[in-house]
């Protein structure tokens, strides 16, 4: 059977004192996406989302490979945040086999899942600023996400798409040692931005202390991200006030992560059902109760610093032991079955549900992500709105296309 | 997951609902309710009274090739959260109806959830369910000029893959 043809989309006067209009799909700065605008002046009257120009048929191509060999490419979809979206694929397979990964494993996927989310919200933030026309946030936000992508390199040899993730475990063990080139390029890009040389003895080629120096480095640089953007006038006044998601609304419309946490529900998965490290570590949950997108902005901000705190904690913390169960490197034996799990991941919580039928490939693998998930709060946001708020409104919900279509 | 929560609901569910509905429960995996397609609306909303209130996903799956529990259907499941009610923020319900492979088609869950919207239309592309009741029932991701069957059937070969 063929599923009928969809509604041709052209632009076009649609008669009256409407307009109708495509927005995009240009590269908007994430991934190719359209937005179907309806416009009466200045007011826009209704914003269709059409998704899918960046769709890969990952669920497809999950049912063709093995069950490690997709890991590779099931994080391609969100290949800044790829812990995001692998651990939660690692967590269902790993309920279907009844395995639990060693415990040295379990704080070094919190690390490398708390770093991905931070360099994800730099690189939102980075974008963000610079759509409202504040260039120096872009720059500044780039050039510290370098020393977190070299963290992750360090632990996991890749600074994106580290496939780091495995049913059982992590692939390997972070290093005792880092390497000296590395730390001086820090020491040397400190001095250039704090204005002063580190404190002796807080910068060493030790991997913890390396660890909480670059976190220690990245919340000072916080201050001054607040000072120089959250604080001011450009950045407030085009967002306080602005795209409100009520409450209700939020629930009803199924609104998740940073969206769902501004609106004022403190629904995080990493609290409400605990998944590795994290009930061991000490955390805050950022919650406002604007709604609008400065209140999302700012939970994304605060979680920064939550993030740097549970890296530290996670970093102090780790026990010695080994880092993946004793199994086969590519062949898994997954019995039959189905099973669902979620992580949050930088964009909220990602879901997934696996059926397997006992082969050596997953039955079926379906991807819940984030992003598709704020397809209705993006629509209903944008009613009503004046057409130069629709940037703000759609950077605040940290829509990433190519998340969304998978 | 609390499991005890989730068996509370499915015991409740069973019991208002009796034959139309049959639980499936392993622990630690999945909570599941299998409903006849014309219970669905039912049950959903009073699923949604007891606390569900929003969907995270809508997972189809073609049950054609299954080994085991296969069959000519089309599983069509809702995977059901909560933000509101404390005590189901850790629960996921799979809310599932089977579905005839050659026809297709259930009843949308738009007037319970409105959250399903872009869901319920992903599987009509996917494996060409059609949602009675839909608002807007059209096409999402796949690019304009397929013409093929639906991709995520599993009679549909990826060329130059087998």
């Amino acid at each position: 059977m063929v599923v009928e043809e969809t509604r041709k989309i052209d632009v076009y006067d649609v008669g009256g004192p409407e307009l109708r209009f495509s927005y995009g799909p240009q590269h908007p700065g994430t991934g190719h996406f359209r937005m179907i605008v309806t416009l009466r002046g200045d007011t826009i009257v209704d914003v269709e989302p059409d998704p899918g120009f960046v769709h890969r048929g990952e669920e497809k191509m999950a049912e063709y490979k093995g069950w490690i060999t997709n890991i590779p490419h099931l994080e391609r979809p969100v290949i800044l945040d790829s812990t995001g979206i692998t651990l939660p694929y690692c967590l269902a397979v790993e309920k279907l086999m009844g395995v639990e990964p060693p415990e040295r494993a379990k704080y070094l996927r919190t690390i490398i899942a708390e770093l991905d989310r931070i360099g994800s919200h730099l690189y939102w933030f980075g974008l963000y600023g610079v759509f409202l026309g504040h260039t120096t946030m872009f720059l500044w936000c780039f050039s510290d996400r370098e020393y977190l992508v070299d963290l992750a390199q360090l632990i996991s040899g890749a600074r994106i798409t580290h496939a780091y993730i495995v049913p059982g475990g992590v692939r390997n063990d972070a290093p005792k040692k880092v390497p000296r080139g590395l730390v001086r390029e820090f020491k040397h890009y400190y001095k250039a931005m704090m204005g002063r040389e580190p404190d002796e003895g807080e910068l060493s080629e030790d991997f913890g202390k390396y660890v909480k120096a670059v976190c220690d480095f990245m919340e000072a640089r916080l201050q001054q991200y607040w000072d120089m953007f959250f604080d001011s006038e450009i950045f407030i006044e085009r967002t306080r006030g602005i795209g409100v998601l009520r409450k209700e609304d939020a629930v009803r419309l199924g609104a998740v992560g940073t969206t769902l946490r501004a609106s004022g529900i403190k629904a995080d998965t990493r609290i409400d059902d605990p998944y590795d490290a994290y009930p061991y570590l000490k955390f805050e949950i950022p919650v406002r109760t604007e709604g609008d997108c400065y209140a999302r902005a700012m939970v994304g901000f605060e979680e920064i610093r939550q993030s740097l705190n549970i890296i530290r904690q996670a970093v102090e913390q780790m026990p010695e032991g080994p880092v993946k169960n004793k199994q086969h490197p590519i062949v898994l034996k997954v019995p039959p079955g189905e099973a669902v799990a979620r992580a949050e991941a930088a964009r909220g919580e990602m879901l997934y549900y696996i059926v397997s039928d006992g082969g050596p490939r997953p039955y079926r693998v379906k991807i819940s992500p984030p992003s598709f998930r704020l397809l209705p709060v993006l629509k209903h946001l944008a009613r009503g709105i004046r057409v130069a708020d629709l940037p703000p409104v759609y950077w605040s919900l940290n829509y990433w296309p190519v998340e969304a279509d998978r | 997951m609390t499991w005890e929560k989730l068996k509370e609901v499915l015991d409740n569910v069973s019991k208002r609902f009796g034959d139309s509905v049959s639980a499936v429960m392993e622990e630690g995996k999945i909570a599941k309710l299998v409903v006849e397609a014309g219970k669905l609306v039912e049950v959903a909303e009073h699923l949604r009274d007891l606390g569900f209130d929003h969907v995270k996903a809508v997972t189809g799956i073609d049950l054609v090739k299954l080994r085991k529990g296969g069959g000519n259907l089309i599983e069509v499941s809702y995977q059901l959260g909560s933000y509101t009610v404390e005590e189901l923020r850790d629960s996921i319900l799979n809310l599932s109806v089977k579905v005839d492979r050659d026809n297709p088609q259930s009843p949308s869950l738009y007037k319970v959830w409105p959250s399903v919207e872009y869901h319920e239309r992903e599987v009509y592309e996917m494996l060409g369910v059609k949602f009675q009741g839909h608002p807007d029932l059209r096409r999402l991701l796949l690019p304009e000029y397929w013409m093929d069957i639906p991709p995520l059937r599993k009679d549909y070969k990826v060329p130059g893959r087998d």
